[in-house]
């Protein structure tokens, strides 16, 4: 496949998620459930996603706004009403069909574009579309219960649901104020150049911290390694490969600490119905710290 | 230093139980307003990095089909399977389901995911092979399993991942050591992340082995 086929298959799949967004609005408009601000809410969020690229970016983030103030006055609250469960219920092995086939056919289409990161994402979509074809098929259900289902999910999901993306946007915010050189910055003026321990533990505490703070390693890496891993540990003689990926993992141990690392942390919760926000990261909490005490020692007894 | 304004907000605001949503954007405009972005300028910024990532928020289509096979019975059948077989625990499924996804991801095979394999499968099987073994868990013990549940996937995601030669993250390292003259090949760059691998795959069957062993004791095995 090539990158514009990409491109175009990818803001379809773009607008298909804006108009379930705006049919979830229609039904919590229409049916009252959760009230008006909920059909607000998921009506304005499928608006940015139909044509979020054709509005003036400073009205996006107007609109955001309003989300906000949506979300903190609590006007936004589950929509599903619970429809009767079915009487006729198909066999358990047929319903794992179109489950497996939504996690191997977007492995599968991945594969028609590698090393083509929209690839994968395309693969995503198409493979939710062709696990909801299989779904209808196994299920014999209409269309519209789709819809109802997709209502209920999003329902379920809350504000949750939008924040990964919103919080990619205060990444962003955070990038454009240079917040990550202000931390670099404060951490290397405690060391002293030649310790090697301290200079480990800063660039593995630095990068989780920041990546706590960022929601994203990926995004904390250039900054941390340019300002505290190269000076105080690569030039002090580490492996650059050891060092450098050792690095980036403890950023990882930072992703598991973080409510900013919404997808991988708040989303799950509310995806579980688990009664603390925080239960994800409070079971990752042992983890996370052992895992980053072990990042420490690593790289001061394997790397130099 | 007046620029972590926007960071100490967000840690502010998560600790203290506020809304997440509106959170995130006070410290967005606190931060931008702060940096001398002006206003107009700050809203621009975080809408336009809204609309780039849209990309993250593509799980939803997954939505509808997971509901509706929700609906059909998914769940529950999930959880009957686990009833039939012997020997199974909720966290063996567990340590099982994080071996797999880390060697998933270290072919860079994208399977798994919350949406797809947690909440649908994963989650109500463990739940099933814990209630097979001890009867109906406590509200405590079933909230202690949800986020166990979710977090394997991450263990699993997050440090089998790198293991992959021509992973995002291995390339980031190779890329930035680069733009400083640090020659560093990708090969030598994902071997470093095996022993962390290994870490993290021991200490989460821990976590798993030792969540069974907490739902045995004080009870008697039926």
């Amino acid at each position: 496949m090539t990158a514009p086929l990409l491109q175009a298959l990818l803001e379809g799949f773009y607008a298909l998620c804006g108009l379930l967004a705006l049919d979830a609005a229609v039904r919590a408009w229409r049916t009252g459930l959760g009230g008006r601000g909920t059909g607000l809410f998921w009506g304005l969020f499928g608006l940015l996603f139909l044509c979020g690229g054709l509005l003036p970016p400073a009205l996006v983030g107007a609109l955001l706004l309003v989300l906000g103030g949506l979300s903190a006055l609590g006007r936004v609250r589950p929509v599903g009403a619970i429809a009767p469960s079915p009487a006729r219920k198909p066999p358990g092995r047929l319903l794992l069909i179109p489950a497996l086939a939504l996690g191997a056919s977007a492995f599968l289409l991945a594969l028609l574009a590698p090393g083509e990161p929209r690839g994968g994402l395309v693969g995503l979509g198409a493979g939710a579309l062709f696990a909801a074809l299989l779904a209808l098929l196994v299920t014999r259900a209409r269309p519209a219960e789709l819809l109802q289902e997709n209502a209920r999910m999003l329902g379920l999901m809350g504000p949750a649901g939008i924040l990964p993306q919103l919080l990619a946007a205060l990444g962003a915010l955070f990038a454009a104020a240079g917040v990550g050189g202000v931390i670099a910055q404060a951490l290397s003026g405690l060391l002293a150049p030649g310790a090697r321990l301290a200079g480990a533990a800063a660039y593995c505490l630095g990068m989780a911290l920041f990546t706590a703070v960022m929601g994203n390693a990926f995004a904390a890496f250039a900054v941390i390694t340019a300002g505290i891993g190269i000076p105080f540990v690569l030039d002090q003689g580490a492996d650059p490969a050891l060092a450098g990926l050792l690095g980036l993992t403890a950023g990882y141990c930072g992703t598991l600490l973080t409510p900013m690392a919404a997808n991988f942390n708040v989303v799950p919760a509310a995806l579980l119905e688990t009664a603390s926000r925080q239960r994800v990261i409070l079971a990752q909490l042992p983890v996370a710290l052992a895992l980053l005490a072990a990042h420490i020692a690593l790289m001061y007894f394997y790397a130099f | 230093m007046i620029r972590l304004l926007g960071v100490v907000l967000v840690v502010a605001g998560f600790l203290l139980g506020v809304d997440t949503i509106a959170v995130v954007l006070g410290a967005g405009l606190a931060t931008g307003l702060l940096a001398g972005l002006g206003l107009e300028e700050t809203l621009a910024t975080l809408g336009r990095a809204f609309v780039e990532a849209r990309y993250i928020s593509l799980f939803l289509l997954s939505l509808p089909a997971i509901g509706l096979l929700e609906r059909y019975g998914l769940r529950e059948r999930a959880a009957e399977w686990m009833a039939r077989l012997a020997g199974v625990t909720a966290g063996r499924v567990l340590g099982i389901y994080t071996l797999a996804r880390g060697a998933a991801a270290a072919l860079s095979l994208r399977l798994g995911g919350h949406v797809q394999f947690i909440r649908p499968l994963v989650y109500p099987m463990a739940l099933g092979a814990a209630r097979r073994r001890h009867g109906t868990l406590e509200p405590a013990e079933e909230e202690r399993l949800k986020g166990l549940s979710a977090a394997v996937e991450n263990y699993g995601n997050f440090f089998g991942q790198n293991l992959f030669v021509a992973s995002a993250g291995v390339l980031l390292v190779v890329a930035t050591l680069a733009e400083r003259k640090i020659a560093a090949t990708p090969l030598a760059v994902s071997r470093a992340a095996l022993p962390v691998a290994l870490m993290a795959g021991g200490l989460a069957l821990a976590q798993c082995l030792l969540f069974d062993w907490r739902l045995r004791r004080g009870r008697k095995p039926r």
